[in-house]
């Protein structure tokens, strides 16, 4: 269709004659429902959060995360981050480099692959890890024997948030490198210029948005994971305690105080990653 | 040159592809396999014992049930909703766009203990609920808000650009030769949404029946009551019961893997119906 009847349309749409009682009506009906759907569902429970943490005022609020656990938990969690995300973006270039940009059999049976994890309960993403390497499990005895701890532990921490942001960066990254095609690449090769080269200057920089939209969107799972992290973490506090972890524990011993504190910090993760997300958009890039 | 390949001078194959089937094989597909060898090792009647068991019985039941029932409520709600944000105008419209991922980006942590306290009995809206005889927190209610909320972007990313799709003459020239406004929505829009609309309920499914850390918060967590299936097998590796915990792991992953099918085809013939109407 070309762009005339879609202009005398639009025109047409918004004459006053389509504003009938009954649509007018139903609009704001729609609205309503949205709204009101939204506000008890989701407005409501954030803005309790920080309803709850500032429930005894800033004094208290900034006190809590004087606690000694609260800080080994915020620390663990950025470190959690610190060393999952990178892997991601290296395995996530990697395997865009060879779904992207090389034709081969069996690539979509690939794809489906590293999305496997995005279908999984994070209780099961936790639990293989326990049956590998848990005391009961496949290799438990072995690693006693040589004294390496997994489970309950920081490697399994590390292992079981891998898993579950394992799709995260590649999958921004496989159909928005197929989009954009090979052809500057080609030229790159062809003109002399080497593998590395030609990936840092000319494909990198391509990709630059689908990156980052990949990696805050990994980060926020890295740092926000309970379900998998809870599974293989043992809750030693101080040691193999999360930031949701340590929320579960202060809620559970009723400091809601101390756990909405927590909670408002994870929150404010989540907004800033809903506004990168957004600023992301505006530069154009869209998910496909 | 291998044969499964077209030949390209781009460089790196060998690296990347190797990188990419190692790095998979280590973190995803070694370790799920241990989860299916694990239970599939067992003796078959040790297996029935533990997923038969009127416990396990009793989560699929609430874990089902509740995913069901709140993909169905978002099904409806998630429409009206994308249907708000693609058609009308209002301020606010963008705020609320954005903050429709906000399940996405929530640790289910902060939205488990917020849910909680907002529908527990002196809670901003439980408060309310609680006079009328409806008790959410710490009943199968309250599960079924928790698998709500996670679920409901899936449903209203899926159908947003479905009914940006939708040809508006289409509705206009309908409207003219007379077709009731019931009548557009059921020839014209709902056709169109269709697929979107049941891939966005499956994925919102999917996703409800292995949910766990915004549910135990405020289930309550009663054996036969308000246990979902992911906290039973919590239960199990709590109690160093690898063989229960594998079993039931099996159960919830046979089922995520027909989900995944049935999105799959799901998505296909949404695209074929876009080809077929000339999209």
């Amino acid at each position: 269709m070309d762009a005339e009847p879609v202009s005398i349309l639009a025109e047409i749409a918004t004459r006053p004659g389509r504003d009938t009682l009954m649509g007018t009506l139903v609009r704001w009906a729609f609205i309503t429902v949205s709204l009101v759907f939204l506000a008890a569902l989701l407005f409501a429970p954030l803005a309790t959060v920080i309803a709850m943490a500032l429930a005894k005022g800033f004094g208290v609020y900034f006190g809590s995360f004087l606690d000694v656990d609260t800080r080994a938990a915020i620390r663990l969690t950025l470190t959690v981050a610190l060393v999952v995300v990178p892997i991601n973006i290296v395995f996530g270039l990697a395997a865009a480099w060879a779904i992207a940009k090389f034709e081969f059999r069996g690539k979509s049976f690939l794809i489906t692959l590293i999305d496997l994890p995005l279908a999984v309960s994070p209780v099961i993403s936790g639990m293989i890890y326990v049956l590998l390497f848990g005391l009961q499990g496949w290799f438990g005895r072995w690693l006693q024997d040589h004294d390496i701890n997994i489970i309950f532990a920081l490697p399994g921490i590390f292992l079981a948030t891998l898993f579950v942001t394992f799709p995260y960066v590649a999958r921004e990254l496989i159909p928005l490198m197929q989009q954009l095609g090979n052809d500057e690449e080609e030229a790159a090769i062809t003109l002399g210029a080497g593998g590395w080269l030609t990936f840092f200057r000319v494909t990198l920089p391509k990709v630059r948005w689908g990156l980052l939209y990949g990696i805050i969107l990994c980060n926020a799972r890295a740092m926000g994971e309970f379900g998998a992290v809870s599974v293989v973490s043992g809750h030693i506090r101080g040691l193999t305690n999360t930031m949701p972890l340590h929320i579960e524990i202060l809620y559970n011993e009723y400091n809601f105080v101390g756990a909405f504190a927590v909670a408002s910090l994870l929150m404010l993760l989540a907004i800033a990653t809903l506004v990168v997300k957004t600023l992301v958009e505006r530069t154009g890039y869209r998910r496909r | 040159m291998t044969s499964w390949r077209q030949p390209s001078v781009l460089p790196g194959f060998g690296l990347t592809f190797g990188f990419t089937v190692f790095f998979l094989s280590g973190i995803v597909l070694l370790p799920l396999a241990s989860l299916i060898l694990m239970a599939t090792s067992m003796h078959w009647r040790e297996f029935l014992a533990v997923i038969l068991d009127p416990r396990a019985i009793g989560s699929y039941r609430l874990s089902f049930g509740a995913s069901l029932l709140a993909a169905t409520i978002n099904l409806i709600f998630g429409f009206i909703i994308a249907w708000t944000l693609v058609r009308y105008e209002f301020p606010g419209r963008k705020i609320i766009d954005a903050l429709i991922d906000m399940p996405f980006a929530l640790p289910t942590a902060v939205s488990g203990i917020a849910l909680t306290t907002v529908f527990a009995q002196n809670g901003w809206i439980g408060r309310y609920l609680e006079p009328l005889g409806i008790k959410v927190a710490y009943t199968w209610i309250g599960v079924t808000v928790a698998l709500t909320l996670i679920g409901m972007p899936f449903v209203v990313r899926s159908v947003q650009p479905a009914l940006a799709e939708v040809q508006r003459d289409l509705e206009d020239a309908a409207e003219t030769l007379g077709a009731g406004r019931f009548y557009v929505f059921r020839r014209i829009i709902l056709p169109t949404v269709l697929p979107a609309l049941l891939t966005g309920f499956t994925l919102a499914f999917a996703r409800a029946v292995g949910e766990y850390g915004s549910v135990i918060f405020i289930s309550g967590n009663l054996p036969m009551k308000t246990e979902i299936t992911p906290l039973l097998i919590v239960i199990h590796l709590e109690e160093f019961d690898y063989k229960g915990a594998a079993a039931l792991g099996f159960v919830m992953l046979v089922i995520s893997f027909v989900m995944l099918l049935t999105i799959n085809l799901l998505q296909a013939w949404g695209r074929k119906r876009l080809v077929a109407t000339g999209h």
